[in-house]
């Protein structure tokens, strides 16, 4: 088998001995290290050797022994006699789920549940998840292992809560693999060499828990709103890099087969009793994928969807694209009235994503010479080079 | 979010500073930086010579030039930075505050997103 293969092998694998260990030692903390440590053995040995006849049995066997080591030579304190020599089978019982929830604990930072997701749910080392969030490698390993801590010092227990706890932490994942997603969507500065696909990634783990959670609306519309909006990324840049708005992308190099999965598993989850706001922006990225041409976008459904969507999740950024969407609807005076609004807002008055969707709006509108001052005020508000340069490019379009 | 935090020293006011008062600031730079690293926040941090020492290149004519410098006629100087990883601008700043040379008149403590990164992640 190739090292690529047995990569992709490997990380299908790992969530589950990891679940597996866990559940008969508990520990999480030391149970992530030793299964850790056993992905890589198995990554430099299987390539060479050879898979053994039972991939999942031998990682479970090398993560249990080193557990044991790691659990003696710290002289045991009282963990000791609950580690017993690993029988080298595993249970079917697919605890993705159960480590997901763990990892997303709310004890921990945003930035410390998506390092640790991707590490001991998305089978990759320390160093990947470093490089592909652009951090050195020691401060990626602090995190993760500071997370550990505070989930073990949270105390938590190894299994799924119920009810209304589920609920809630269930929101609480699918935001962790909205952000790992759109870590990967939007980093596009620096060199790509070497970078782990974080939207791929995002996408197989959605993959993971939409398996688990079949009749989840939110999370079929999640897993839609992934793929569609995945399936524009060759249209999203120019090869110099440069950004391509919505409206003047090249659809024909939209993915139509992520566009077809991202449309079916819309429709799945709009059937849901109750609508949440990840079905609600699949329906609206859905909206945008069935236009042929910018020109032929439903841009009525996308008000109203917008508007349902600013109603069950009020937030001001939902109210700039509805602006966007009002504007394409009743023209441009509209859509600037609704700005007008937000500028009472702390949360976006100094936002770039205001002043750059006011620009537009003002643009269309025929005022040149204020359009400019907005592009210009955007572009320097902006903490991404690729924006920028877009926001620069707009405003050099209209100097005066 | 990256963020840069930049302490602009002023020499003067460093000299005017007793001994102790400059073993609490090394101090303080070292609680902060095993705070930062334990919560793995620190990318990295660099301290610069005194601004005497600095040159200034320019390149005239094909040519390059190298004067003494420091290249600005300031009182303050950049005397070191803090490259940290945190969750968010609030969070930046509070950890600036936490850096000694903010309590000290005369010193400055600045903090900017970094917008570009590339290379130098082995650190």
């Amino acid at each position: 088998m190739s090292g690529p293969a047995v990569e992709d092998l490997l990380r299908r694998l790992m969530p589950q001995v990891l679940g597996a260990l866990v559940r008969r030692h508990g520990q999480f903390e030391g149970c992530e290290d030793a299964v850790q440590e056993a992905g890589l053995a198995a990554s430099v040995q299987w390539p060479a050797d050879g898979v053994p006849d039972n991939p999942r049995g031998w990682l479970m066997t090398v993560a249990s022994r080193r557990l044991i080591d790691h659990v003696r030579s710290e002289h045991a304190r009282r963990e000791r006699e609950t580690v017993a020599e690993p029988a080298p089978d595993v249970p079917d019982t697919d605890d993705t789920l159960v480590l997901l929830f763990l990892c997303c604990h709310p004890a921990l930072t945003a930035a410390s549940q998506t390092a640790l997701t991707l590490r001991a749910v998305g089978g990759l080392t320390t160093a990947e998840i470093a490089r592909a969030f652009l951090v050195p490698e020691a401060t990626m390993a602090a995190r993760i292992s500071r997370a550990k801590q505070r989930i073990r010092a949270a105390g938590s227990v190894f299994r799924l809560p119920d009810g209304a706890a589920f609920e809630e932490r269930l929101r609480v994942v699918l935001h962790v693999l909205y952000l790992i997603f759109n870590e990967g969507y939007t980093a596009s500065s620096g060199s790509s060499l070497h970078r782990v696909e974080l939207a791929w990634e995002a996408i197989r783990l959605a993959r993971l828990v939409r398996a688990q959670l079949p009749q989840d609306g939110e999370v079929a519309g999640l897993l839609a709103l992934m793929l569609l909006t995945h399936a524009r990324r060759a249209a999203r840049t120019t090869p110099g890099g440069d950004l391509v708005p919505l409206d003047e992308q090249d659809r024909s190099v939209w993915d139509r087969e992520l566009i077809e999965e991202g449309l079916a598993l819309a429709r799945v989850s709009l059937g849901a009793p109750v609508l949440g706001p990840y079905q609600l922006q699949a329906a609206i990225a859905a909206t945008h994928a069935d236009a042929a041409t910018a020109g032929e976008t439903d841009w009525r459904q996308v008000y109203a969807l917008y508007l349902i969507l600013e109603r069950i999740a009020p937030n001001p950024m939902v109210t700039l694209n509805r602006a966007i969407a009002l504007a394409e609807v009743a023209g441009p005076g509209e859509g600037l009235a609704l700005l007008a609004g937000l500028d009472a807002d702390e949360r976006v008055r100094g936002h770039h994503r205001l002043a750059s969707v006011r620009a537009h709006l003002l643009e269309k509108a025929g005022e040149p010479a204020a359009a400019y001052e907005n592009f210009r005020r955007a572009a320097k508000a902006t903490a991404s080079l690729a924006e920028r340069r877009y926001l620069e490019s707009r405003a050099a379009r209209l100097r005066p | 979010m990256k963020f840069l935090i930049s302490m602009h020293i002023n020499p003067a006011v460093l000299e005017s500073l007793t001994e102790e008062e400059m073993a609490a600031i090394g101090d303080g730079h070292g609680r902060f930086i095993e705070g930062l690293k334990e919560s793995g926040e620190l990318i990295t941090t660099q301290a610069l010579v005194d601004p005497s020492q600095a040159v200034v290149v320019s390149v005239r004519n094909g040519q390059p030039v190298v004067s003494d410098g420091p290249f600005l006629e300031a009182k303050e100087y950049l005397g070191g930075f803090y490259l940290i990883d945190c969750a968010d601008r609030a969070r930046a700043i509070e950890l600036a505050a936490q850096i000694p040379d903010a309590a000290i008149e005369g010193l400055g403590v600045e903090v900017r997103q970094v917008m570009f990164a590339d290379g130098v992640l082995e650190a």
